[in-house]
């Protein structure tokens, strides 16, 4: 069966479910896999024994009725995991181990997922690159010293690599579609209230949105429908009827409209986005959809709101890892010492970076310059969608301005590292859903994304959109195992 | 102190020509009454083992989210009622960000533009009258934990126990002007709390403590001076303390030229004096902002009206039924409605019973009685029941006054039926005149003399008859009927 780690998710839990294979022979075969491919680092914590067993204990009283029954996955390393460390990919955190379960991974292990180790990522869910971890650096799988994005770096890389058959990782700004186009995979980021954030290590709590990430629509619908569930232990959780994603994926969107908005065409941006995207207008019109050109204004804004209110929930998220209940703690001379010493020794450069800078925007007499306007400039974006929404079912761009660049290359120029979230960030700042999905490669043979954005809890539409794209865009990922011996 | 709150006059501080009038202003943080905490599920039952009413949100573990508890913000609601506030629909949750090691997220969740309980007043009843206060504002906030300095030598310890408990942050408008005021203020204010059930008022457990703002004005003035506010003050004797030492110490300042700084002061009550904290400038930056875990707080229509609803009568309507429907003085209304237990236990007394009597019996025997014993009127070892009886047996004329106050010293052992104690001490006053008869008759014959010289115009011999037909009765006889018939023979 050498060949369980190239099937897709949705074809392991048939063959599952048929009994064509076992939970164990598909949990060894990933965990071999992973095993084999350290190098990538996609991991920071392998829980590869306890999953084999999970895997035993579920072949021998298998329920064939749960939607990943005897599944096993990685998931990024920011969501609490019971009696599994979880890091965060902080020093800060790095012997944390949870006596709690995030209510996205309940929902996993409750629909008979195997949690088989925990994926790296920026540290706090902070960067584009997966360079800031505590844990190192991730390769991504495409090409060696090329980065797999971030901050669901370690998730991406497993997932591109087939070291899990799905994943979940977390989109704050754009941590979920941005690494899936750059290893050329299906990331979604669904409507803000959709999937619980109780038991993530919060980064900025109106943004964090959990999310699955696949090697195609058909999984993303799949795990969408286990992750996706109200949650009173959320407060931000919406009670809204949640759909049956995979069994409504519709590859026919005749009558769909279609937005483009101008504003996404930037500068500097290479022609092979361009090209891509006007093939992704093309594809929708040849299916019957309608392409319409749309106005959202305020587009240029919303990265410096981003980077105010984001690093200002931070620092205030943040505060709680003091050295004093859990996690690292630095010795000091007092209390403020001890505080000083332990945060400066347990955070990384961004994160500190960020704390400042959120510092700095909440502080008395420029909270109204920076963090109140940022608020407002968000409500203004939120408007923008409102009124395309008026006109269009859907929105379509490219999920970044750029592909994969090199390990190293950004990580002394902040501000550029920022800029590959251009067009993800509006969406997380009007808490909408959307999806990236491979549409190409460019001349390195690097792979690009195309974005859907839909109306909020209008997960569906873009899933059946998005399907309906990857089946007319013939991508294929050129993954030649260069990390393997 | 004592002098000074029955005294109620002006509260002025002279020095040299100039006198100076002291304004103050209280920042109450109350206890909600409730199960449990704010934003978590942890029970908030005083004085259990450090550390066993803390769940994973109140020790801020990672991934943890505060979820609002409906009882605490009804309770907000009723006692915004309570102090004829207006109540917000919609009200916000902040941040209030600051390190402290019992403080585990490393920020309070409070109120901070939008509190849920906006202007209102409360009236204090005054020696000379009504005062109304002005209050400013009420806010839900979490409590801290508590650092303990003094078990380990070494290390200071932290208990989460109180970490996430609802406080109600009431703020009065500057409108107090002496101590006896503040000693009013804070008592109807804990009045209120108590007749509503949402705030226990147990200062000693420090569900009620206060932050004390005060500055001084040469008297006449309209402006208000440069004020200090002196932190978690925790007893309405430290408060008044306090206020006295800083109101002085601020006059000392301007009559030696100087000027206040704005700042916040600690009370020590060993050497009773306030001491500088941090002045206006080292003040922490909190930097506030609506929490991102919590939606805005919207309240409708309905859910406030139906709390409404339920407001049990308060203190002030109380006070003025008491007055209207019992007749009772504003003084004796006032000493009956300030303590919802006392009021309770009149209208228990009252229902079977002369009220009168009831108000007389309250204040006077039952309230000493208390007070010798040190009891609070809910621990009562007379029960209302059975003060009621003792009060009709009085009324009808079956024991006398004095000999009642034997049997409620009697009672008082074991909370005792006056009936049964009649019966079994043959304690029945003697009101068949015929008896009486009998025994002045006795008296008359074997006291020739007097009568004799009562009849010649000693008229003070009266008393002579009677007391001689008391103690022959065994203090029983009625006194009245007594003197009806010595009148009768005697003339």
């Amino acid at each position: 069966m050498s060949n369980i780690i190239d099937l897709k998710l949705f074809e392991l839990v048939e063959k599952i479910k048929k009994k064509e294979i076992s939970s164990q022979e598909v949990t060894k075969s990933f965990i071999d896999r992973s095993q084999k491919s350290k190098k990538l680092n996609s991991y920071i914590t392998e829980n590869f024994e306890n999953a084999l067993q999970k895997a035993k204990q579920f072949d021998e009283k298998p329920d064939f009725n749960k939607k990943l029954p005897g599944i096993p996955l990685a998931v990024k390393d920011l969501f609490c995991t019971k009696n599994i460390r979880t890091t965060a990919g902080s020093k800060i955190l790095e012997n944390f181990i949870p006596t709690y379960e995030s209510t996205v991974t309940k929902n996993i292990l409750n629909e008979g997922g195997i949690i088989i180790g925990k994926l790296n990522c920026d540290e706090f869910a902070m960067g584009s690159s997966n360079e800031t971890s505590f844990f190192g650096n991730v390769q991504n799988p495409i090409s060696e010293n090329l980065v797999p994005g971030g901050s669901s770096g370690g998730s991406s890389s497993a997932l591109a690599a087939k070291l899990t058959p799905a994943t979940i990782g977390t989109d704050t700004g754009g941590s979920i579609r941005q690494p899936a186009s750059f290893t050329g995979t299906v990331g979604l980021k669904p409507t803000y209230g959709s999937c619980s954030r109780y038991g993530i290590v919060a980064f900025a709590s109106s943004l964090d949105q959990a999310g699955p990430m696949t090697q195609n629509v058909k999984d993303c619908a799949l795990m969408l429908e286990v992750i996706s569930s109200y949650d009173n232990k959320d407060s931000t959780s919406v009670d809204f009827k949640r759909g049956q994603y995979l069994k409504d994926l519709n590859e026919n969107i005749k009558g769909k409209k279609i937005g483009i908005p101008k504003q996404y065409r930037v500068d500097g941006m290479p022609k092979e986005i361009d090209e891509l995207w006007k093939k992704g207008m093309k594809i929708i019109e040849n299916n019957g959809g309608e392409i319409i050109e749309i106005n959202l204004p305020n587009t240029n804004y919303a990265l410096p709101a981003y980077y105010i209110v984001a690093p200002a929930e931070a620092s205030s998220n943040l505060a709680r890892y003091d050295g004093v209940k859990y996690g690292f703690r630095s010795k000091g001379e007092n209390l403020i010492d001890m505080y000083e010493k332990t945060r400066s020794e347990g955070f990384g450069d961004e994160v500190k970076r960020r704390i400042m800078i959120g510092t700095y925007v909440l502080s008395s007499g420029y909270y109204d310059a920076y963090y109140l306007k940022a608020q407002k400039v968000r409500r203004l974006i939120k408007n923008d969608f409102d009124e395309a929404y008026k006109k269009v079912d859907a929105i379509l761009t490219p999920s970044t301005p750029s592909s994969a660049f090199k390990i190293g290359e950004k990580t002394n120029d902040p501000v550029s590292m920022y800029l590959n979230d251009i067009f993800t960030v509006p969406i997380n700042l009007a808490g909408l859903p959307a999806i990236s999905i491979p549409a190409g490669h460019d001349k390195s043979g690097y792979p690009l994304g195309l974005q859907v954005i839909g109306k909020a809890f209008d997960e569906q539409n873009i899933l059946n959109i998005a399907y309906s794209i990857e089946k007319n865009i013939n991508f294929k990922n050129n993954i030649n195992d260069w990390w393997i011996n | 102190m004592d002098k000074l709150s029955k005294e109620n006059k002006e509260y002025l501080i002279k020095r040299n020509t100039n006198e100076y009038e002291v304004v103050i202003g209280l920042e109450v943080h109350a206890q909600v009454l409730s199960e449990s905490k704010l934003f978590s599920t942890s029970p908030t039952k005083f004085g259990s083992e450090p550390n066993t009413q803390v769940s994973l949100v109140d020790a801020a573990f990672p991934g943890m989210l505060p979820v609002i508890n409906e009882f605490c913000i009804k309770q907000a609601i009723k006692t915004g009622i309570g102090l004829n506030a207006k109540i917000n629909k919609k009200s916000i949750f902040d941040r209030k960000n600051y390190f402290y090691a019992d403080l585990p997220q490393g920020y309070q969740i409070s109120q901070y533009k939008n509190p849920i309980v906006g202007e209102g007043t409360v009236t204090l009843d005054l020696p000379n009258g009504e005062k109304k206060i002005g209050i400013e504002r009420l806010h839900l906030e979490q409590d801290a934990g508590k650092s303990i300095h003094d078990i380990d030598p070494n290390n200071t310890l932290v208990d989460l126990n109180r970490s996430g408990v609802a406080l109600m942050e009431i703020v009065s408008k500057p409108d107090l002007r002496s101590l006896d005021e503040v000693n009013s203020y804070i008592k109807k204010l804990r009045s209120i709390m108590r007749y509503l059930g949402t705030c226990d008022g147990n200062m000693q457990e420090g569900s009620l403590r206060a932050d004390v703002n005060v500055s001084v004005r040469k008297k006449g003035s309209k402006e208000l001076g440069t004020r200090c506010e002196i932190k978690n003050v925790n007893s309405i004797k430290f408060m008044q303390m306090a206020i006295d030492y800083e109101a002085n110490r601020q006059v000392n300042v301007i009559e030696e030229g100087g000027s206040i700084d704005q700042e916040t002061r600690l009370f020590d009550t060993k050497k009773n004096e306030t001491r500088s904290m941090r002045s206006k400038e080292d003040a922490h930056d909190y930097r506030y902002f609506p929490d991102p875990d919590l939606l805005p707080l919207e309240l409708d229509e309905n859910f406030i009206n139906d709390i409404k609803k339920n407001i049990p009568e308060l203190p002030d309507e109380k006070k003025k039924r008491f007055i209207e429907k019992f007749k009772l003085s504003p003084y004796e209304a006032n000493i009956l409605v300030s303590d919802i237990d006392t009021s309770k236990y009149f209208e228990e007394v009252s229902k079977n019973s002369d009220v009168k009597l009831a108000t007389n019996w309250i204040t006077g025997e039952l309230f000493a009685l208390l007070n010798e014993k040190n009891l609070e009127i809910t621990e009562s070892p007379i029960s209302s029941k059975n003060l009621s009886k003792l009060i009709n047996l009085i009324k009808k004329g079956t024991i006398s006054g004095k000999i009642a106050k034997t049997i409620f010293e009697l009672m008082s052992d074991g909370d005792k039926d006056p009936e049964k104690i009649v019966e079994e001490k043959g304690l029945k006053q003697q009101s068949d005149p015929k008896e009486l008869e009998k025994i002045i008759d006795k008296i008359i014959s074997e006291n020739p003399k007097n009568v004799e010289l009562y009849k010649s115009g000693k008229d003070k011999l009266f008393g002579f008859f009677v007391g001689q037909v008391m103690k022959s009765s065994g203090g029983k006889a009625n006194p009245q009927l007594v003197n009806e018939i010595l009148k009768k023979k005697l003339n």
